[in-house]
């Protein structure tokens, strides 16, 4: 198992020096122009939040993995952990806006011991879509995990879990040996509570992202393209497929430079700018919030250490009329949300 | 001058081909963005097809382009291996079954 660029002391496990390197190179020399010209062009410089809708929480960056292209540098080697404090404040913020997605992410959400805790309240509080961004491999890697699928079931959650493809050596490579069989046998344990299936309200999405500097195909034929192999081979049934764009930071941005992929990666995002993506990234209608709390455009800019340009930091200080409107922060690394079909935490944009 | 014939950034200058010839370049650009669409064949088909095809005209950018198309479209390395075999049987069948027309040429001029 790999470890974390933060377990291994490595100069990327700190943001400004990938920030350095993301408006550095290419973009100082002007070989490729700054998201900001870009966008600027077409005239939507700043890009503006609007009205929250999906509240995004981090509660942790623990993980039983160590995918080489984590976006969080999550792993079993992390420590950092929302608290039930923490978890109480967002659970003040949620039942006081009209915010009707609730998305939980990590590291692996479940990890956190106050995991089910939160699930159990924040289901009281009346939120439309309640998604945990599950790995799926944790509900196989230990015994006290193995009644997740219910559990999911009992509180209605919408599970979206990673799938990089639907071969073992694809998966495997991406995620670590022995994921793909995991996965799977994780995928049938949802189907069989009743996730996933066609006209269950139980609903299971996949989470397709590249496994390599390349960016993801259309979206609606890889979905027919795993519908189809899982079906046949393994008979595993979801409902949507979200393809991911892998975005320039943290672990994949340390594959990027030691695969000497850098450069042509940026300018294949650069070249698939897509300006009509823009207008939808996720950024302008969720908040993200850290795992002690603090305030985020999104969670690329949560690892990038670069809190929102408000007079509100903390979810304790939340305030919505001061957080409406507030001029996103961007750098580079957006071109990944607008690449293309345009890449959200649901998929395509555009 | 560059001292070797192919540079692989030339390829993203591909699209610059029209300036020159407008018309027949929009015409052929045309044509090439109909023919990968999606009809009796996917274009995942069509995208192992032009893999092939681009090993067989030994084209480096087709053969970039459409190694990256492949992944893109979740097409698995070894689908990539074997459409490329198949490029190699026909190729070298080409060859060999030309050998029949040697043979004739030799069972003729033969005494
Ligand atoms: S990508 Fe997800 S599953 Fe993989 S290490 Fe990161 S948080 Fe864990
Ligand atoms: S990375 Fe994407 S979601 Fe985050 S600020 Fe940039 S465009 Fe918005």
């Amino acid at each position: 198992m790999i470890k974390s660029l933060h377990k291994r002391k490595s100069e990327l496990a700190q943001s400004n020096k990938q920030l350095e390197i993301l408006s550095n190179g290419i973009f100082q020399k002007g070989e490729l122009p700054t998201f900001k010209d870009k966008i600027f062009e077409t005239g939507q410089f700043p890009l503006k939040a609007k009205k929250l809708e999906i509240l995004q929480i981090n509660v942790g960056y623990m993980c039983n993995q160590v995918c080489s292209h984590c976006h969080v540098d999550a792993g079993p080697d992390r420590k950092e952990i929302m608290t039930r404090d923490t978890m109480s404040q967002c659970l003040e913020v949620i039942k006081n806006t009209g915010a009707h997605t609730l998305d939980l992410t990590g590291g692996a959400p479940e990890m956190n011991p106050n995991f089910r805790w939160f699930v159990e309240e924040a289901s009281k509080a009346g939120i439309k879509d309640f998604i945990v961004r599950s790995n799926l491999t944790i509900i196989t890697a230990n015994k006290k995990y193995n009644d997740l699928p219910e559990f999911f079931k009992k509180y209605n959650v919408h599970v979206a879990s990673s799938m990089p493809h639907w071969t073992k050596g694809k998966t495997d490579k991406q995620r670590g040996d022995g994921v793909f069989n995991a996965s799977i046998k994780a995928l049938k344990m949802l189907n069989a509570v009743g996730y996933g299936m066609p006209n269950s309200n139980l609903r299971l999405d996949l989470v397709y992202n590249p496994s390599g500097a390349f960016l993801p195909g259309n979206q609606k034929s890889l979905e027919k393209d795993f519908k189809k192999s899982l079906l046949e081979e393994f008979n595993i049934q979801f409902h949507n497929l979200f393809a991911i764009t892998n975005l320039p930071i943290s672990r994949f941005l340390d594959y990027l430079i030691a695969s000497e992929n850098y450069e042509d990666y940026m300018y294949s995002l650069v070249e698939a700018y897509n300006p009509s993506a823009v207008a939808n990234v996720m950024c302008t209608n969720t908040l993200s919030i850290s795992w002690d709390g603090y305030l985020f455009d999104c969670d690329f800019n949560q690892m990038l250490e670069l809190p929102v340009n408000s007079k509100v930091k903390h979810i304790s200080d939340y305030n919505e009329d001061l957080l409406e409107g507030r001029n996103i922060v961007i750098s580079q690394h957006c071109y990944g949300c607008t690449a293309g079909a345009g890449s959200s935490c649901q998929g395509s944009v555009a | 001058m560059q001292k070797t014939y192919y540079d692989p950034a030339d390829l993203k200058k591909f699209g610059k081909i029209s300036e020159w010839n407008e018309e027949l370049g929009a015409k052929f650009f045309d044509y090439y963005g109909k023919v990968f669409e999606e009809g009796a064949l996917t274009e995942r088909e069509k995208s192992l097809i032009a893999l092939a095809v681009s090993h067989t005209i030994q084209c480096p950018y087709c053969i970039d382009a459409y190694t990256g198309d492949g992944l893109q479209r979740g097409i698995t390395k070894e689908e990539m291996m074997e459409a490329l075999h198949v490029a190699a049987a026909i190729r070298g069948g080409a060859s060999l079954v030309h050998g029949v027309q040697m043979m004739n040429k030799v069972n003729k001029l033969d005494m």
